[in-house]
Parts: C-alpha cells; structure tokens; sequence
C-alpha cells in the first residue's frame, strides 16, 4: 500500500533510555482502519513504540506522523490518538459513566451531546446497566470493556492496546479478542495493538509486525509471517519450527534445489528466491508440515527414518518428537482422527517421517548462536 | 518472628495498663474536676457544680475560641499550602532521594519543639537574624516587627506541626497511580485539569488526615503562642495552662480541656465519616490503585 493511506508513520526514530537505546532508526507505517499488531518477547520495545505515537515519549530523533501532521513535539494530551492501558487505569473516584464521559468533557463536548454518545458507546460494550458503578464494582472483563469505551467515545484516529487482554483469563480473553476484532470492523478505527501472545497476534491481526531487542523483524499478514518468515527469529517465536541446515548443491529450475540436509541426506527443495549451489540456507517445517508412517507402509520412499521419543495427546493434536540417527529431534503435530489407526506408534518404535513437499521455508543461513 | 500466646497477652496488657494509668485515668481526673468547685487555696473541692461549665459561655472564652480556631486553621492552611506541593514533588524522586529528604525534614524533630520555639524567638527578634538579613539586603529601611504577632504565631505553629501534614500527604501520594495521569493526558486533560480532576480528588483522604493532625495539636501549643505571640490567650492552650498554673482555677481549666476534647472528638467523627464516604465513592483503599 501506498505512504499515503499510512494514518500513523514513524520514521527514523531513536529513542533512548539514560544509556540505553531502545528503538534505533525505527521506521514503521501503519494504515488506515488496520487492526496493526506489534508482536514481540519482553523488553523489546512494543511498549515504547505505543508510549511514542501516544505522546507519552518523545523521540530522541526522528519523526512520529499521524493522519498526515508531524506531531513529534505534541503532547499526549493534543494528540487524536487514545490508549487502553495495560492495568486499565479507570478513575477510581468516578463512576463508569464519568470514566468514558471523561475525555468529552476536557474537548468541551455538550451536556446533552455527551449524555448521549457516553450512552450509545456503553450499550456497544454491553455495559448500558453499569454506567452508575464505580470501577472496583466490576470484574476485569468489564473494567476493560470500559477502558476501550473510554477510549473509542473520543472517535480517536487511532486506538492503542498495550497488551489489554493478558490479564485475563483464557476464556474471558478468547471472546474478548473476537469482541475487539469486532468492534475494531464496526468502528472502522485504526488498531495498534500490542502483544507477546502470539496465538493472539495470529488470530486478531491484519498486518503483524514482529520485533526483537528493538529491531523490526518482520512486517506481515499473520499468513505471511507465520508461513514465509523471514528469519529463524520470527520462525521460532511464532509457532514451533523444525530447524534443518542444509547446503544448496545444484539449482533443478528457477525456485526448486537439490540441496544436502544436516549433510547425510540429499533431498529436493523448493525455495521462493534464488540461490547458487554452496549456499548454507536453513530449511524450516512447521509441525504440521511432518507427516509420519510405519515403516512397512512406506517402502523405500524417500523420507527420515527416526525413532518416536515423544507422544503427546493435546485434545485436537497428537505431537511426537522422532529422533533421527544422529540425535536431531523432529517435532510434528497430526490432528487426531480416532478412526486412524496410524495414531499407534510407541515410544521407540522406528517410523518413517518426511514433510508435505513445497510446504517447507527456506531462508539464508543464520549464526544459530547469536 | 512468631509470638507465644502468653507473650502476647502480656504485651496487650502491657500496653492496656499503660493506657489506663497514663491516659484514662488523668483523663478522668481531668473530668471529674470540672464538676468539682473552685477553691483558691485547696484548688478544688466538694460539692459538684456546674458552675465551670456556665462560665465556659462568658463571650471572653467565645473570643479565645474564636482567635484560636482562627490561628490554627491559618497555621493549618499554612502547613497544607507548603506540604502539598512538597510532597507531591518528594513523591516523584527516586525512593533514596525520598527518603533522605524525609530524613531531613524529620531531624530538627529530634530537638525538643519547646526549644525550637525559643530559636525562632530569636530569629523573628527585632534584631534578630530575620530582620538582619533584610535589613542587610535592603529590603527594608527598619526592622519589622515579627515577634508578638499573629504572624508569628502561625509561623511558629506551621513550622512545627508541618511534617504532621506531609507525612500522610506523603503517603496518598504514594498510593496515587501514575497511569491515572497518564490516563488523563491521554484523554486530553491539561496540566490544570490533571490537578483538579484526579490528583486532588485522589489525595483528598490525605488533606483531611494532613488537616486534622495538624489543626487538633495547634488549638492547644499554648508554648508556641505564649513565646511567639505575647501575654495574650491566644490558644485554648493557653487559657488552660493559665487556669491552671497562674489563676489556679483547676475545675474551670479542667472544663475548658475537656471541651477541647469534645470539639477534638467531634471533629475526628465527621473525618471518618468522610473518609467512609470516601472509600464508598471508590476507592482509595482500592487495591486496584496500586
Ligand atoms: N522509562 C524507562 N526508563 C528506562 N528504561 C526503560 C523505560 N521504559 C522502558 N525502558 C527499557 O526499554 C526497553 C523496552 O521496554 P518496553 O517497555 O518498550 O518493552 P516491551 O516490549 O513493552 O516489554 P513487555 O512485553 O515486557 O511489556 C526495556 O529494556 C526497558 O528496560
Ligand atoms: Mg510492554
């Protein structure tokens, strides 16, 4: 997409910490009307990224852009963006209609006006009959919901999340991801939400952009970053990866190789760039990618022979760990089928085990100990 | 550390019997006085009467109670207007940085308040340091007349009972959440609105507690009154120490402290009244907060 539907660009932007430099020459552009992601381990700067299009921080150089004006040197308060912090932080000496009725009031709104938008944003949470508690008299699941009313009353261009779900609990945090996903199409306001779940991420995003120790990753559709990462750490942090080294050794046409792996077995792979034979590329499987076989079904297919060393019941999922004759671990997930009597291998049992052919990922070679 | 049974019903009845001998006991002594009747030679004596109390209402006492709610509320003013914004501003510094200041500002704490009273005697003086300092500075063309004020009064009061008002100060602050602030910005309110909106509202059970520890003690520093303003009966203190040290009137002084004690009772009443109100109105004893 083009720079100009960007409703929220930074460019350039260095931001430190007393000696500490959290972001460095950090660029990003986020759409109009995204529901835009920010996706990353602790500590590496999701927060800070919010805190600077927010106003709370100032860039120590660069340039925060909204809706097309530089607001870099703007406080919080006269920027048309609004939060929903991560421990919600409701007024407590006011009650919940004052709470979202809040932000109106400092813009001046009318009396009448502010009456009647307060109400119709309550209703859109579901939380019309609580508008005279006061915070402490609601659970955690309605005390977000009246953070994010607090914060879409004001029409904002852009809502921030810091990570609002992660204090609740799995089911309450389920639907209130599809609550949000919902709300976020009806309002047709700018998502920017941040997370360290990446189940989350995956399941809520348009566009997810993947940090680490303050560098960018990779930006992406949740398909995009999930099937084609970039590198082994945007492999590995979302979803579990099987790792495999391997050398290029001749190119068969434009995207497919023949290529050594872990330097015992020769193998075709089909890769989305070029390479040229010595190239150390990594070959990436997803679990789901592996499939497993008795030996005396699968013949003399090509394929891994390795003993199960792990089996695992997850409910939707049957995960083993097959161990390879020189002491690789291969993790593979099958969904269970209860009419399948593949599902018996036993712990030892020599298998047979090979990946659905192009659904592997291939990407230039990393130091794997950085 | 975990106390035996019988250590602990010994360290109650340590401090129970404390309470009794050294304070229900004069308290009822007190009381029972101020039934009793004068008499100029065996201070007091049979029968009960209530004539001390009948004097309680002579206009003189009405203007001694009116000077003295009137000093100890500016004095308490005084002290919420300096401890206010010094405690908001110690509650920003890094724990350390806090907790020296507070170190500072507890150690004259460690001289007797009698004696500190005597100093800024000297300092308010016509030739004392204050006036030096002004006059040196060309400030002023003559001394000004400090000592023996009001002024002086409420200066001394306020010097003394301040760390009583920041210290809860101190503490609501504490308990006030940043991200209620930020919060606010975030929603457009400016500095202004910050104050009025969230910061006083949510450090109010502070100001009153500040208020109170403040304003009871003062009504009864009759040292700092009889030092720094003069032979007046400025306090109640003052009227009770001379009914019973100068005019030698034990039950009518007697009467006075214990409708001193009244009005202190009557005023804690309505601050947990408020304070319950308060907490209803949500929450500063709010775990949430913090
Ligand atoms: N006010 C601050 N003063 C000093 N260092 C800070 C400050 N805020 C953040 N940092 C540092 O900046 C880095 C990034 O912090 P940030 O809060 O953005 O991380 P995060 O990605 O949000 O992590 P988390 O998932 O734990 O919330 C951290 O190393 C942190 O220690
Ligand atoms: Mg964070």
């Amino acid at each position: 997409m083009s720079e100009a539907s960007a409703v929220v660009q930074l460019s350039s932007v260095t931001k430190r910490f007393e000696q500490q430099e959290v972001l460095r020459e950090f660029s990003l552009s986020i759409h109009d009307g995204e529901f835009f992601t920010i996706l990353g381990p602790s500590g590496c700067g999701k927060t800070t990224i919010l805190r600077l299009i927010a106003g709370f921080e100032h860039a120590d150089s660069g340039q925060v852009i909204i809706d097309g004006t530089d607001v870099s040197t703007l406080g919080a308060e006269k920027r048309s963006v609004n939060t929903v912090f991560q421990s919600y932080a409701l007024f407590p000496h006011l009650t919940v209609f004052e709470n979202v009725a809040f932000g109106l009031r400092m813009a001046r709104v009318a009396r009448t006006e502010i009456e009647s938008r307060v109400k119709e944003v309550l209703e859109m949470v579901q939380l019309g009959d609580f508008a005279q508690r006061r915070p402490e008299q609601l659970s955690g699941g309605q005390r977000q919901r009246v953070a994010i009313a607090r914060a879409v009353v004001n029409r904002p261009k852009v809502l921030l999340l810091d990570e609002s779900l992660s204090a609740l609990d799995y089911q309450l945090r389920l639907k209130m991801q599809s609550e949000l996903k919902h709300l976020q199409r009806q309002l047709g306001i700018t998502f920017v939400y941040v997370t360290h779940d990446q189940e989350e991420a995956l399941s809520m995003s348009d566009r997810i952009l993947v940090m680490h120790q303050g560098q960018p990753q990779q930006v992406g559709t949740p398909r995009q970053i999930y099937e084609s990462p970039r590198n082994l750490f945007v492999a590995s942090f979302i979803g579990e990866t099987n790792v495999l080294n391997a050398k290029i050794l001749r190119a068969l046409d434009d995207y497919r190789y023949e290529a050594e792996l872990e330097g015992r077995y020769q193998r075709i792979i089909h890769a989305d760039r070029r390479y040229q034979p010595g190239d150390d590329v990594h070959v990436l499987l997803r679990p789901e990618d592996l499939r497993i076989e008795y030996l005396r079904d699968a013949g003399d297919k090509p394929g891994f022979v390795g003993e199960v060393k792990d089996r695992n019941y997850t409910g939707r999922t049957l995960d083993s760990i097959i161990e390879l004759p020189d002491g690789l671990q291969l993790r593979s997930s099958e969904f269970f089928d209860e009419d399948d009597p593949d599902f018996d291998y036993s712990i030892n049992e020599r298998v047979w085990v090979d990946w659905v052919h192009g659904w592997e990922h291939v990407i230039p070679a990393e130091n794997l100990n950085r | 550390m975990k106390f035996t049974p019988t250590f602990r019903q010994l360290a109650i009845w340590l401090s129970l019997s404390w309470l009794a001998v050294f304070v229900l006991v004069p308290h009822l002594l007190v009381l029972v006085t101020s039934f009793l009747t004068a008499d100029p030679s065996n201070l007091a004596v049979w029968p009960l009467s209530l004539d001390a109390y009948a004097r309680l209402w002579d206009p003189v006492y009405a203007g001694v109670l009116i000077d003295s709610l009137y000093l100890s509320l500016m004095a308490t003013l005084c002290c919420l207007l300096v401890g206010y914004p010094f405690a908001f501003v110690l509650s920003r510094f890094s724990p350390g940085v806090r907790a020296v200041c507070l170190f500072l500002m507890i150690i004259p704490f460690w001289t007797n308040s009698l004696i500190r009273t005597y100093a800024l005697k000297m300092l308010m003086g016509n030739k004392g340091l204050f006036n030096d300092t002004l006059l040196a500075l060309g400030i002023i063309d003559a001394p000004i007349r400090m000592i023996y004020t009001e002024f002086a009064v409420i200066f001394g009061l306020t010097y003394i009972l301040l760390p009583f008002m920041v210290l809860p100060l101190m503490a609501s602050f504490d308990r006030l959440d940043r991200s209620l602030l930020e919060a606010a910005r975030d929603l457009g309110a400016n500095a202004w609105q910050r104050f009025w909106r969230i910061i006083v509202p949510l450090t109010m059970p502070g100001i009153i507690a500040g208020c109170l520890i403040v304003f009871l003690p003062a009504m009864g520093m009759f040292y700092v009154a009889d030092l720094l303003g003069g032979a007046r009966n400025l306090l109640l203190g003052n009227l009770i120490k001379n009914q019973f040290l100068v005019v030698r009137d034990w039950p009518f002084g007697s009467a006075a402290s214990v409708a001193l004690i009244v009005l202190m009772a009557v005023l804690l009443w309505a601050y947990f009244q408020a304070n319950r109100r308060v907490s209803r109105r949500g929450g500063l004893e709010d775990e949430n907060l913090t």
